[in-house]
């Protein structure tokens, strides 16, 4: 009786043609499989955001299992002892129910505020490489403009979310939050009334923000960040430009498998930093703060970092009340400037950029390689530029506390980020712009000249010269083209010396024998001189 | 008329409400007796009320007061002025300010000051504890004023709950909601609560030193400042930080924004260095 083999081996293989007779997925799925990304560090900046929004979503689902979205007053009881019997509101009850009480729930909590903030600082630094290397011209504006937008709405996700907890500190930012709003000319007070239903605090604030932080505004996340990459796909990546690589094509890893595992262990480097930082850091102990009373505001309030730029411009701005004579005369108060106009300015200007570039360039051609920031001396520092605005406002939210850990008078910070506010930005972009052209000249000297050598030839005539290692054959005078990539410039990228030891934590091979060069013969130890006298000895 | 006969009689006779008044001679003596009694009374009760240091031009010092004045004469002089009266432009006078106020500013090492600047800092003290003791005796002959309650426990049976409460009120907006201080205007500052003991913040709050208001026992009672030095204590400096290894110093989202870029951005950025370095 012949027993009936079974073949592990060819299980996988029965599986996916089962599978593709029943839904015929071969050929769109080898597409997708096969679809190529370039490789470089910068490109995984925009993960970063993106897996601390799946830690964001998983984190938060699990807080809302026992999180109590009410502004009903309790009196405490749970197992922090300095809290209890004191009168607060459910949020906040439940909150230090999150903290002290529930298994696992302290370092949920503090997953969730590390990944917010680590969402925020990655978007960031994402859209700085975007800025700083092209990456959002034609025809990656909408793409642009989708990410811009991604701030702003992770900026909203995370004011609702920092609101939640009812807790001094929060309180505090919304009381700041309906200023804000009252500041608002004719329309303030309808706004505000709408928002928290009456007069601030109300009694309904945190289950509408409640609602809007885990429905709305995740969805709109989820949406945008769908479009986001669905748009990097079918626009395809970006590359730098390089041998082989032109605007027409794309050079890199297959999605499957390397690109895909990549990505797969990125994500798990990404949690295990999120979980490092929310076990290792303590982040806003909201049961030293206490219950929100009004009356009750403690030192260094600061927003979280990705508002602190508006707190800022808040503390630098001067009192400047315009009072418009209209019936008992109407007040435009100096809130209004720093807090809704030059945030609105700043959604303008960086909406608009890429065609604002496009139309002063009078370039409307697809980019689809990079530009290295030095070569686009203007926009870099232009990008500088605004950085430099953005950290002194960021700076001066924080100037409090800035002030007293540095022993510096709080009144000479606030004048300190007055001025600086002014005169850095336009100092940065003239020091990138010089920068930027000494760069660039150097390239062109090392392509015109060669690699410097170290070596110093003494002439006959007594002159000194550094010998150059010439990139092109021939003569070594004939200068090479630009072509928008690193130049060598040091000699072991040419193999003059021994390459770079690869590896990056550690060696993972045997340093070579550095070749010699058929032009330097190996350096012989030095000849005995003999001393020159006179021909007579003193003694 | 009735009220005119009135206006001749006597107070007495008038309350009396008796017509038919005494002789002369009888009123006249009573009104000498009256006179006497009432001086007698006066003095009387002057000689028992008031203080009787008062009574001589030069009071003499108790021993410890002397030893403080010794101290005095030689250190706090120069801005103090002489008996303390203050010098117009260096030192306000210590009349008046009380134990309290010496032992808080000496035993934090804040008096005697390093130079003249926006704020007196907390520094190594100059002075042992049993001179403390001396100048404040001798500050608190001079003219009187608050005065720290014995022990070195002034928490004992505090309330941490009411004292957080108290804490989150009264003092949070200048020394924080961690007790880690704060800033003030001009260069000043409201300290870290981290170094100070349970005599020197009930000193603190007696005396009302440099920008701090006074919180005398009218407002906040000698229960209730136990309360606050409880939670002070016990809650904000053996909290022990549940939340992690590291608590940022506790000044707000300020350094969480700094540990974001610091750890959290840079460890990622080394990772995708890493990762695309392996193609």
């Amino acid at each position: 009786m012949k027993r009936r083999k079974f073949d592990v081996a060819a299980v996988p293989g029965n599986t996916a043609r089962a599978v593709d007779d029943r839904f015929q997925v071969a050929t769109p799925l080898r597409r997708l499989l096969n679809k190529v990304f370039p490789d470089h560090w910068s490109f995984l900046l925009g993960e970063i955001a993106l897996f601390s929004f799946i830690v964001l979503l998983l984190t938060g689902v699990f807080l809302t299992f026992f999180f109590e979205p009410a502004m009903t007053e309790v009196i405490y009881n749970g197992s922090y002892a300095p809290l209890r019997g004191t009168p607060m509101s459910a949020a906040y009850a439940s909150t230090l129910d999150i903290s002290f009480d529930v298994r696992g729930g302290l370092i949920m909590r503090q997953m969730h505020h590390w990944a917010a903030l680590l969402f925020m600082a990655a978007i960031v630094v994402h859209m700085l490489r975007i800025f700083f290397t092209g990456a959002f011209r034609k025809p990656r504006e909408t793409n642009w403009i989708i990410g811009s937008l991604l701030f702003w709405v992770g900026f909203l996700a995370g004011f609702t979310g920092y609101s939640l907890p009812d807790d001094g500190l929060s309180g505090t930012g919304l009381r700041i939050a309906s200023a804000i709003m009252l500041s608002i000319p004719v329309i303030g007070s309808w706004v505000t009334a709408a928002v928290f239903n009456g007069e601030f605090p109300g009694t309904i604030i945190i289950s509408r923000f409640f609602i809007a932080h885990v429905l709305l505004i995740p969805a709109l996340l989820v949406a945008l960040i769908t479009v986001h990459l669905g748009l990097v796909f079918k626009q395809k990546h970006t590359q730098w430009p390089g041998p082989g690589r032109t605007n027409g094509n794309v050079v890199g890893e297959r999605m499957f498998p390397r690109y895909a595992i990549k990505q797969g262990g990125f994500f798990m480097v990404v949690f295990g930093v999120i979980a490092l930082m929310g076990g290792l850091f303590q982040i806003n102990p909201v049961w030293l703060f206490g219950p929100y009373e009004a009356w009750v505001v403690s030192a260094a309030s600061q927003p979280d970092w990705y508002v602190m730029f508006l707190d800022g411009s808040t503390r630098l701005m001067p009192d400047w009340e315009i009072t418009i004579p209209i019936g008992e005369g109407y007040v435009i108060p100096p809130l209004f400037w720093p807090t809704v106009v030059l945030p609105g300015i700043l959604v303008a200007l960086s909406l608009l950029y890429p065609f604002m570039e496009a139309r002063h360039l009078k370039d409307y051609r697809s980019h689809n390689l990079l530009q290295r920031p030095r070569d686009v001396p203007f926009r870099t520092g232009l990008g500088v530029m605004a950085l430099t605005f953005y950290v002194i406002l960021t700076l001066s939210g924080a100037n409090d506390v800035i002030a007293d850990k540095f022993h510096i008078s709080l009144n000479a910070m606030t004048w300190a980020g007055r001025i600086g506010l002014l005169l850095l930005p336009p100092l940065a972009y003239y020091v990138t712009y010089r920068i930027c052209l000494g760069l660039q000249q150097h390239d062109r000297e090392v392509l015109a000249h060669g690699v410097e050598t170290g070596i110093i030839r003494r002439l006959p005539d007594g002159r000194f010269v550094e010998v150059h290692q010439p990139l092109s054959a021939g003569d070594g005078h004939g200068e090479l083209d630009y072509a928008g990539w690193v130049v060598p410039k040091k000699m072991n990228r040419l193999g003059a010396l021994g390459p770079a030891i690869r590896g990056f934590f550690y060696p993972i091979e045997r340093p070579a024998e550095a070749p010699v060069s058929p032009g330097h013969p190996p350096v012989e130890p030095r000849p005995e001189r003999e001393e020159i006298t006179s021909g007579e000895t003193r003694s | 008329m009735t009220s005119d006969n009135d206006r001749r009689r006597g107070l007495f006779a008038r309350l009396r409400g008796r017509p038919g008044a005494p002789s002369r001679g009888r009123r006249r003596l009573g009104a000498a007796v009256r006179l006497v009694a009432a001086l007698m009374l006066a003095g009387g009760a002057y000689t028992v009320l008031a203080p009787g240091a008062a009574a001589q031009e030069n009071p003499p010092l108790s021993s410890a007061a002397a030893d403080g004045k010794a101290l005095f004469d030689v250190s706090c002089v120069t801005c103090h002025g002489r008996n303390a009266q203050g010098v117009e432009g260096r030192g306000p006078s210590l009349i008046g300010v009380g134990a309290a106020s010496v032992e808080f500013q000496v035993s934090t090492g804040r008096m005697p000051m390093a130079r003249q600047e926006a704020q007196a800092a907390r520094k190594p003290e100059v002075f042992t504890r049993d001179e403390i003791d001396q100048l404040a005796a001798y500050v608190q002959e001079l003219g009187g004023g608050p005065v720290v309650p014995a022990g070195d426990d002034l928490h004992a049976g505090g309330n941490v709950a009411i004292g957080g409460e108290l804490y989150r009120i009264n003092c949070s907006q200048c020394h924080a909601f961690s007790g880690g201080g704060g800033a003030l205007s001009s260069g000043k500052y409201a300290p870290s609560l981290a170094p100070a003991t349970d005599r020197q913040i009930y000193a603190a709050m007696l005396s009302g030193p440099q920008n701090m208001p006074v919180f005398g026992d009218n407002q906040i009672t000698p229960e209730q400042k136990a309360d606050i030095i409880a939670y002070i204590q016990q809650t904000l400096k053996d909290d022990g930080d549940p939340g992690g290894l590291f608590n940022l110093g506790r000044y707000g989202p300020s350094t969480e924004g700094m540990a974001i870029f610091l750890v959290g951005i840079v460890a990622l950025v080394f990772a995708s260095l890493w990762i695309a370095g392996k193609s």
